[in-house]
């Protein structure tokens, strides 16, 4: 595979068709339509399943429909149209299916506009949908570890039989950078013994998220949160820089993370002792990691493009060990370099001067 | 070598195709690179720009507040990304669409009738090859062979026979630029 | 002692393969059982238990995947036309249908079904109308009579205020992608049977290819409507076929020559 330039709505389309994707089902959305679109050209060519539905509500409704029969299937949208889909995650949570989901999330609330904004963090990692779940949550920062997030966030949905989302920004999905595409998998064959496939020679399946016997349901509750626990225990991914000797970390996930190593660098060329550390599953959240950063920095600095979300796990990670800041641009604003350099100064400063 | 650049004009200018030009052809030199757009109602006829970022090292930020250079292509853009461009940075006007000179001293500027020229030339579409042609006639972020290889690639069978007044127009922004340099 | 002749037994009744041995959670009267029991003998003389698969809906019929012995999903409110468009895309080879009462399929779930219907989406729809809301404990339906009284109408249904009952049949068979949609009724043996047959077509139908099909069934809700279930049955008949006509409304080329080969 050669390395091509590719924008991001586009190689995430195409890094999912390589993944084995049977069936899409979307609904236009700015900033992601460019994935729908990928699709509806691609899918067919390939005689896999795309539809164009009335609604995100119908869209994850047919993924649900198509996951049940042990195919991988997926959907992408943005922020609004995620809040539309969170009835149908939840669905595909309680009754176990895997499949796929890529929120390319914008400003909000409301309609809001459809510039970049990370403003989703709590809707994808604490509530994505009713219920007592959390799905899997995968945030790349450039094109190429986008396409290799969405390869393996199909393995993962899988592998556990869960929801497993891909977030990234408008900035990520408009954004043209080289990357290299994966080779082209084969559809998985056979399909699980737990899927509807028609019950022939074998016993009926029925794949639900009903169960009105509490006693019953409850403990449908604890195999679910026993999966959940050894995918926290299992699945943190992270990366960092700088971190080795760093009095201060910033901590930033997607383009955010992406923009303060710009940021971080330039403190390191100032003398500054600095460091990046950036989560790639924002659930489950690479608290481990973290939590032991904790005992060598003197202070974390959280950006985000929000009004501080991650900022929360950012603190329960840190155990009140260190004082946790937070810098962040709302209603798709991109924070700049310069932006975050500043804030680094002064946390650093504030660093500095509380040490002697 | 690490360079901001912003191209910005009208939509319809060719802004948008120019940066990724410049993008096609820095991935040709194995150089790494990102473009971004700005997306959304406003290209429908508005206003149009993309941030790229060329650098011999692995790119951070794909977003810059202070581009170490800036392509314009019309009045509103030269408002908008003149006070930007870092000092010692570099500043392509398109005098044609513009109505008073930039007036920064810390920055070299370049200025031509980019899209009279591109009229003299046949189509005021290839604005943007001339002004391409001037920003490399001052940094050669890539090889003119490059770009030229990459045109050609990209106007593709459909527009073949654009390509030779296109070259003919990046040639002219060259000559241009190196001649104002002189 | 009188001659015994050795008289050949004929099963003439028996619980179809496609049905569980199981009881069901529906009140006695209700009219769910009868039209799981035509479905469930369909399948059998079709043939396709063994590569079916049902998709049930919010209401009453909830649990319908406990009581067909096929392959089943359950489905969030409305949504049972989009899961069984990701299921049939997937596996065309495959007998899809959906089980849908009438808030599922005519209030919360009306994009998903007329999309459905629109696609052409070439599966099965049975749609149990009884003009009420069962499981919730009697409101008003989207196809409650005018005048009707139900719990959220308690002064009966006034169509000044709350519009005017849906007729899904009829908004249907406008549908370009549908190939069979009908309307019956289950308020005696003569259009049970009528019903059974239309249901025959309807898979028959989808086994074609022909696209999609639906069969509205008028159905009895004692519990909801207050009334005795012989009552219902009368109700029916006086009250609801007047106002939702039964008969034929979508037969698209191709179907008529299904009905004669058999």
């Amino acid at each position: 595979m050669a390395v091509e330039l590719m924008k991001g709505n586009v190689a995430l389309a195409e890094a999912a068709i390589r993944a084995g994707v049977e069936a899409y089902f979307g609904y236009p959305i700015t900033p992601q339509t460019e994935l729908l679109e990928h699709m509806a050209k691609r899918m067919p060519e390939l005689g896999r399943a795309f539809v164009q539905a009335e609604s995100e509500v119908a869209a994850i409704n047919m993924v649900y429909g198509a996951a049940c029969t042990g195919a991988r299937a997926m959907t992408s949208s943005s922020s609004p149209g995620i809040s539309l889909m969170q009835e149908g995650f939840s669905y595909i949570a309680g009754s176990e299916v895997p499949c796929v989901v890529v929120d390319i999330m914008r400003g909000g609330p409301g309609l809001g506009n459809i510039q970049p904004s990370q403003s989703d963090y709590f809707q994808v990692t604490r509530s994505a949908g009713h219920g007592d779940y959390h799905a899997i949550v995968l945030a790349p920062a450039s094109v190429q570890e986008a396409i290799d997030l969405m390869v393996e966030a199909f393995d993962l949905a899988d592998e556990y039989r869960h929801l497993v989302f891909v977030v990234a920004d408008g900035l990520i999905g408009q954004m043209m950078e080289p990357a290299e595409l994966p080779a082209m998998k084969p559809i998985r064959r056979p399909r699980g013994d737990w899927a509807l496939t028609g019950a022939d020679g074998r016993e009926k399946n029925i794949i639900t998220s009903l169960e009105l016997n509490a006693p019953d349901l409850e403990e449908l509750n604890n195999r679910l949160q026993a999966k959940l626990a050894h995918i926290r225990e299992h699945e943190q991914r992270s990366t960092e820089m700088l971190t080795g000797d760093a009095r201060l970390i910033v901590v930033g996930y997607g383009t955010s993370g992406r923009i303060a190593e710009t940021a971080v660098k330039q403190a390191r060329r100032e003398g500054m002792k600095v460091g990046l550390f950036r989560p790639i599953s924002l659930w489950p959240f690479p608290e481990k990691r973290l939590s032991a950063l904790a005992d060598q920095v003197g202070a974390f600095l959280v950006v985000e493009m929000n009004a501080g979300q991650m900022l929360d796990d950012v603190r329960l990670a840190a155990g009140g060990q260190v004082p946790v800041t937070f810098y962040g641009r709302t209603g798709g604003m991109v924070p700049m370099p310069e932006e975050i350099y500043d804030e680094i100064v002064t946390q650093y400063n504030k660093l500095t001067t509380s040490a002697v | 070598m690490h360079e901001e650049i912003i191209f910005a004009g009208f939509g319809g200018q060719g802004v948008l195709f120019a940066g990724q030009l410049l993008a096609y052809c820095a991935l040709a030199e194995e150089k790494h690179v990102t473009w971004i757009p700005s997306y959304g109602p406003e290209m429908r006829g508005g206003t149009a720009n993309c941030t790229v970022v060329v650098s011999d090292e692995a790119i951070g930020s794909p977003v810059s507040q202070h581009p170490s250079i800036a392509v314009v292509f019309n009045n509103p853009s030269l408002e908008k990304y003149e006070e930007p461009v870092k000092p010692g940075g570099l500043l392509v006007v398109n005098e044609s669409l513009t109505v008073a000179p930039p007036t920064r001293t810390d920055i070299e500027i370049v200025r031509l009738p980019a899209t009279a020229l591109a009229s003299e030339l046949g189509d005021t579409r290839m604005t943007n090859m001339i002004l391409f042609g001037a920003l490399l006639a001052r940094r050669p972020l890539v090889q003119v062979a490059t770009v030229e290889e990459i045109l050609i690639e990209k106007l593709g069978a459909r527009k073949a026979h654009l390509q030779e007044a296109n070259l003919r127009a990046l040639a002219r922004g060259l000559e241009l630029g190196v001649a104002q340099h002189a | 002692m009188a001659t015994t002749a050795m008289v050949e037994e004929k099963v003439v009744y028996q619980r179809p393969e496609s049905l569980e041995s199981i009881p069901t959670h529906y009140c006695p009267g209700c009219t769910h059982g009868v039209a799981h029991r035509l479905v469930a003998e369909v399948l059998d003389e079709l043939g396709v238990r063994e590569r079916t698969i049902g998709v049930s809906p919010v209401g009453c019929s909830v649990f319908a995947y406990k009581y067909f012995n096929t392959d089943g999903a359950e489905a969030a409110h409305g949504r049972a036309p989009a899961m069984a468009t990701g299921i049939k895309r997937i596996m065309p080879d495959r007998v899809v249908f959906t089980y849908q009462g009438d808030g599922d399929l005519a209030a919360i779930g009306i994009a998903e079904i007329v999309h459905a219907a629109t696609r052409g989406e070439n599966f099965t729809t049975i749609f149990i109308n009884n003009a009420i809301y069962g499981m919730t404990g009697g409101q008003m339906a989207p196809t409650t009579l005018p005048g009707q009284r139900t719990t959220s109408s308690p002064v009966g249904r006034d169509v000044e205020l709350t519009g005017f009952p849906i007729r899904m049949a009829e908004l249907l068979s406008g549908a370009p992608g549908a190939a069979y949609v009908v309307r019956r009724s289950l308020h005696n043996v003569k259009e049970i049977n009528r019903a059974k047959r239309a249901i025959k077509t309807a898979f028959e139908v989808q086994l074609a290819g022909l696209g999609f099909s639906m069969v509205e069934l008028l159905s009895a809700c004692p519990t909801g409507w207050k009334v005795t279930p012989p009552e219902a049955m009368d109700w029916i008949e006086q009250q609801m076929v007047p106002y939702y006509p039964l008969g034929d409304y979508k037969i698209a080329d191709g179907v008529e020559q299904l009905a004669k080969r058999r």
